[in-house]
């Protein structure tokens, strides 16, 4: 979702973002004119008349669990996107049971947050398997 | 999706779902800055619909369409920027 129109929108996956990704881009274009949608959301500079790189994952439930944004220099990092939408997704699977420690991806061990682990993280989880 | 809007001269634009019309908003400078605060973790998203450009069409999204599903949405400076 940007500022831009829809026309605009068309013209740049056509000739530009379609040479970079076959078919071009595969999700709905946004368009925000006035920026109404994006201040809402908190990403809309009203001097620049632009949005910043918000990025919301938003659940089944239509509720937010996780945003970040970007000043408009600093491009994402889409695999840590998908990353911590695996996570939400194996938490919510897990009814809350399941939490995933810091540099969890898929495979890696999760946590089972409960009186026994209180105090006793450092022996199941070691910084080093944070890399990786 | 919802329903496909006409494509005419105006540049279409969305807005939030059950706000105020855009004009009411202009009566006074408070409201924009009312919404501003909306967004937090663990809290509901804004529901909105807006206009849409998808694989040669020109159609309409509304967030509480997809519910149901995880979301991911992005926003960005603008079209033909670099990054």
């Amino acid at each position: 979702m940007s500022v831009d129109s829809v026309f605009v929108h068309k013209m740049w996956n056509d000739h530009e973002l379609s040479k970079m990704v076959k078919g071009g881009v595969p999700f709905p274009m946004l368009s925000d004119g006035g920026g109404k949608v994006g201040t809402a959301y908190g990403v809309y500079d009203e001097g620049a008349g632009v949005e910043n790189r918000g990025r919301f994952i938003i659940d089944p439930d239509g509720v937010i669990q996780a945003f970040e944004v970007l000043t408009p220099p600093v491009g994402r990092h889409v695999s840590e996107t998908l990353r911590q939408i695996q996570a939400y997704q194996l938490v919510r699977k897990s009814k809350g049971t399941e939490a995933t420690p810091s540099g969890w991806k898929p495979g890696k061990m999760t946590l089972k947050p409960g009186p026994e682990l209180v105090g006793r993280v450092w022996e199941v989880w070691k910084t080093s398997m944070e890399a990786d | 999706m919802a329903e496909k809007p006409k494509v005419g001269c105006a540049r279409p634009t969305g807005g939030l779902v059950g706000q105020p019309e855009a004009r009411q908003e202009q009566q006074t400078s408070q409201p924009t800055k009312e919404v501003r605060t909306m967004i937090q973790v663990g809290k509901p998203a804004p529901d909105f619909a807006a206009p849409a450009y998808h694989k040669g069409e020109f159609t309409s999204v509304k967030l509480s369409d997809h519910l149901g599903k995880w979301v991911v949405l992005c926003f960005y400076p603008g079209d033909f920027t670099f990054v």
